[in-house]
């Protein structure tokens, strides 16, 4: 027995917001059990990366835990594969598949998915083989992360990594970072989860440190969640070996859950733009991640089910629950007193970074964290930005979201990227303080991926470029080589009839063919921007140029610094 | 740190012309009803060319109308003017600002230049004689015969030289030009100077400041521009103090300098838009206003130091840009 410190953050982030919390509601009974509905629409893309591909038929049984869709085996089994950034998916009850099929999925953009579903039978039959661990302590770290590849885990906080990628080591890393921030307003199910699974988060955060060889694991966690953060204290005072785990309080203030910003939060450093927490010998993962690690190892079970909160002026009550991955949104609004409004809307996730969806018959998946049913907020026309720079002083990203806006709308996206539209993580503070109502994050989103359109279109164009000018030089060269295979024919052919051709002049043709092949191949060779439109090109001079400027004024720069050192240095050889 | 309550540019502009009432009282007090007519006669202008110039624009008006900026420039520009002006001095100022200073830009947020300062860089120019004509302080002026003055451009029964002087700053200005110290000036015009600086302006500088620090208080401000823009004009006092004989107290408190550290400057559409910007862009207006107080033709240099360092606000937030989170 311990007596565990609760550490202080030791540094703070830029900007930020103190919003009202309304996370009272959902934190005053504990987590609910499971509902087993008659249907599990169970989504093939829950996560970042490749989508899987169904392994079960229309008409098979299948048993709770067992895996029903994946990517092609021979893909797996490679060692190297264990890299794919994909996530198998289970079935999340027993009972028979009826059907798959296209479903759209709760996402910002409207996007169909194939699904599986499943029409429950209620006795919600584990698969045999899925029992719990005897040993865990002797499996190696190899098989440790198999368990995880093998039980589809992704992170749960809200991007839905695959975890498995996240626990291959390539550099040496010295900090696990644990992101149990949870700073969006309504949202709980991270702190009631922790308030009555600690031993089992504080076991899964070990298997990480174990399986990536960290001494050192920092909880981050805000300071309005007293009984949560008791809980941690708890287990940790309880747990064997776990010395190297702290708990670190940091301050209630919205964003404090974004990634870098808890890193700066905990640590003191930035992530450098353009660069991971790995480069700073940082990881992160999210509580509710550890908590379904050690489930997974402990007790075999795949990630089938989470827990979500469920929330919002628009039900009789509000609380934390399980949630059978693939339950209709509908099903456990209607377990807390839901009647559906029109001046009510339905958000995945929290008010300031949740998506609005448009009705409430879409599947939860691993990355729904909430379900939140708010009154529509009064639609006010936005007015002209007026540079008041409110924006800018709760940027978390410490962006000047003012003028990002101004070119997004001029459509500037070189000068938006110079004014690094890509740190923006859409937290949505700019949007909540501008005094102008101007809709600030659309914005940046629709830059965004404008931006990845044309990137995606200049590939695509670089890409059917290469493969026709490699088949001009594939032409070119079968040309050539008949023309060889002519000459050669011709040549045998001479000496058949008799007339003397001496060896050399074969010789010497099939030397001279060879060179014209490789004269040929020089001559295909063009600049990789010679067939791309007027604009493009004029585009790419202007990048050019700008680039040449700014070396050469570097270059100045520098000129001017050495001049000046020869010239102090001279100053002081005179008066010395 | 508190941000609960989002704001809106009517709660800004509300919280602006609240801000501006103890100064327009220490005004009144000190100079009579005439700055009262004078924001009647902007107000009703500016209102008039907004909603003419919406029309003519295809937009729509109500929204346009409630956000109050309109409402502020007149106020801004009316501060500025002589308390003693006739009403189309008022109007051709206000209409000229928020028509080409305002409208023909493209409406608020698109503006470069200060509305307020455009209309009254115009007047100063055009009708230097009714801009340089000021009631002296504690004068009997009644608020009749203000109105008859705004109204037809006369005092009746009242002979208007007796009434009138130039301001403390324009006094210093002339005088110390012709070679008279400044206790010189003080022994020859007594009611020039107050406690510290000019007499009634101390107190209506005074009472803007407190304005401005509420509204810095109130968060509808940053503190950089006000800031930035004192220090700038303390310092450049300083550096000539001895020889000038104006200390950087005399300078604080005269003309307009409290009214636009807090009001003028402040306006963000035409400041620059970052922190260190808004720094750079503030010493900027009080470098310039006090090189024209001292060596130029105009007795205050506010309006030209701001409308000049508009110019320069695009550059300054180009070459000001914050490091982004994680950049080096």
């Amino acid at each position: 027995m311990r007596d565990t410190k609760i550490q202080k953050a030791i540094s703070h982030f830029h900007g930020g917001l103190k919003l009202v919390e309304h996370k009272e509601q959902s934190m005053q009974s504990g987590i609910a059990a499971a509902i087993i509905p008659k249907k599990l629409i169970v989504p093939l893309q829950q996560h970042i990366g490749r989508p899987v591909a169904p392994i079960v038929k229309v008409g098979d049984k299948v048993f709770k835990g067992q895996c029903i869709a994946n990517i092609a085996n021979d893909e797996t089994s490679d060692n190297k594969n264990k890299q794919i950034i994909t996530a198998a998916i289970h079935a999340p009850s027993s009972g028979e598949v009826v059907a798959i099929e296209m479903h759209s999925l709760p996402s910002a953009i409207t996007q169909l998915t194939n699904c599986i579903v499943i029409e429950t039978d209620g006795e919600d039959r584990w698969l045999e083989s899925i029992k719990p661990i005897n040993n865990p302590n002797d499996i190696s770290k190899e098989e440790l992360r198999d368990i995880i590849l093998d039980a589809g885990i992704v992170g749960l906080g809200g991007a839905g990594f695959p975890t498995h990628v996240k626990l291959v080591q390539e550099k040496k890393l010295h900090t696990l970072i644990i992101n149990a921030a949870e700073c969006e307003p309504y949202i709980t199910c991270d702190a009631a989860l922790i308030k009555e699974q600690a031993p089992r988060i504080i076991q899964g955060i070990q298997f990480i440190l174990h399986t990536l060889n960290i001494e050192k694991c920092l909880i981050g966690i805000e300071d309005n969640k007293p009984q949560a953060i008791n809980a941690l204290k708890l287990a940790l005072d309880n747990a064997i070996e776990a010395d190297t785990i702290q708990i670190v309080q940091v301050p209630t203030r919205y964003p404090a859950g974004g990634e870098k910003q808890l890193i700066k939060t905990l640590t003191g450093n930035e992530v450098p733009l353009h660069k991971h927490p790995h480069d700073l010998g940082l990881v992160c993962h999210n509580v509710a991640t550890a908590y379904a690690i050690a489930v997974a190892i402990l007790e075999g079970k795949p990630l089938i089910e989470r827990v979500v909160t469920v929330t919002g002026d628009g039900l009789k009550h509000s609380t934390n629950m399980r949630v059978l991955l693939g339950t209709s949104m509908h099903d456990i609004l209607d377990v807390c007193g839901y009647t559906e409004s029109p001046e009510q809307e339905i958000i995945m996730g929290g008010p300031m970074m949740g998506v609005h969806l448009d009705s409430a018959h879409y599947p939860v998946i691993k990355t729904t964290n909430c379900v939140l049913v708010k009154n529509k907020a009064t639609i006010v026309e936005p007015l002209p930005c007026i540079r008041c720079g409110e924006c800018a002083r709760v940027c978390p990203a410490n962006l000047l979201p003012q003028q990002l806006y101004w070119y997004a709308r001029a459509k500037d996206f070189d000068h938006i990227q110079d004014y690094q539209l890509f740190s923006c993580i859409e937290c949505g503070c700019c949007d909540y303080v501008c005094p102008s109502n101007i809709p600030l994050v659309q914005f940046y989103r629709h830059a965004k991926t404008e931006i990845w359109v044309q990137e995606a279109e200049k590939k695509k164009s670089d890409h059917a470029r290469e493969r026709h000018e490699h088949r001009q030089a594939r032409l070119e060269r079968k040309k050539q080589e008949d023309a060889e295979r002519k000459a050669i024919k011709k040549a045998l052919l001479n000496k058949k009839q008799g007339i003397e051709t001496s060896e050399q002049d074969t010789k010497k043709a099939a030397i001279e063919a060879a060179l014209n092949r490789v004269k040929a191949k020089q001559t295909t060779v063009a600049k990789n921007t010679s067939n791309l439109t007027e604009e493009q090109q004029r585009k790419i001079k202007e990048v050019d140029r700008r680039r040449e400027d700014k070396t050469q004024k570097d270059k100045n720069q520098k000129d001017k610094i050495q001049k000046d050192r020869v010239h102090q240095d001279k100053v002081d050889k005179d008066h010395g | 740190m508190d941000n609960i309550t989002p704001s809106s540019i009517t709660r800004v502009m509300l919280n602006v012309i609240m801000a501006l009432i103890p100064g327009i009282i220490a005004y009144v007090i000190f100079f009579g009803w005439g700055i009262v007519l004078n924001i009647i006669v902007a107000v009703i202008t500016a209102i008039a060319t907004e909603v003419f110039m919406l029309q003519l624009r295809n937009r729509p008006i109500k929204p346009f109308i409630m956000d109050g900026s309109a409402v502020v420039t007149a106020i801004l520009l009316a501060l500025a003017l002589p308390t003693l002006a006739p009403w189309w001095l008022t109007f051709i100022g206000v209409a000229f600002a928020i028509i080409v200073g305002k409208h023909l830009y493209g409406g608020l947020g698109y503006n470069p230049f200060n509305p307020a300062m455009i209309g009254y860089a115009l007047l100063l120019i055009s009708f230097p004689l009714e801009m340089t004509v000021w009631l002296q302080p504690d004068n009997s002026l009644s608020f009749a015969q203000n109105l008859n003055y705004v109204l037809h451009s006369t005092l009746s029964n009242v002979d208007i030289d007796t009434m009138t002087m130039a301001t403390t700053l324009d006094t210093v200005k002339t005088q110390s030009g012709l070679g008279y110290s400044i206790t010189a000036i003080q022994a020859n015009y007594p009611l020039v100077f107050g406690q510290f600086a000019g007499k009634g302006w101390e107190w209506i500088n005074l009472m803007f400041l407190f304005g401005g620090l509420w509204l810095i208080f109130r968060r509808v401000i940053s503190w950089h521009i006000p800031t930035a823009f004192l220090i700038s004009i303390a310092v450049m006092s300083l550096l000539f103090y001895p020889s000038t004989e104006t200390s950087p107290l005399f300078h604080l408190f005269s003309g307009a300098t409290m009214l636009c550290a807090f009001f003028i400057a402040t306006d963000p559409v035409t400041a620059a838009t970052s922190p260190r910007g808004r720094l750079i862009y503030a010493a900027g207006i009080g470098i310039i206003a006090y090189i024209i107080r001292m060596w130029g033709g105009y007795p205050d240099g506010i309006a030209f130091g701001v409308l000049l360092m508009n110019m320069a606000a695009p550059t300054i937030d180009y070459y000001t840009r914050p490091k982004a989170f994680g950049e080096s």
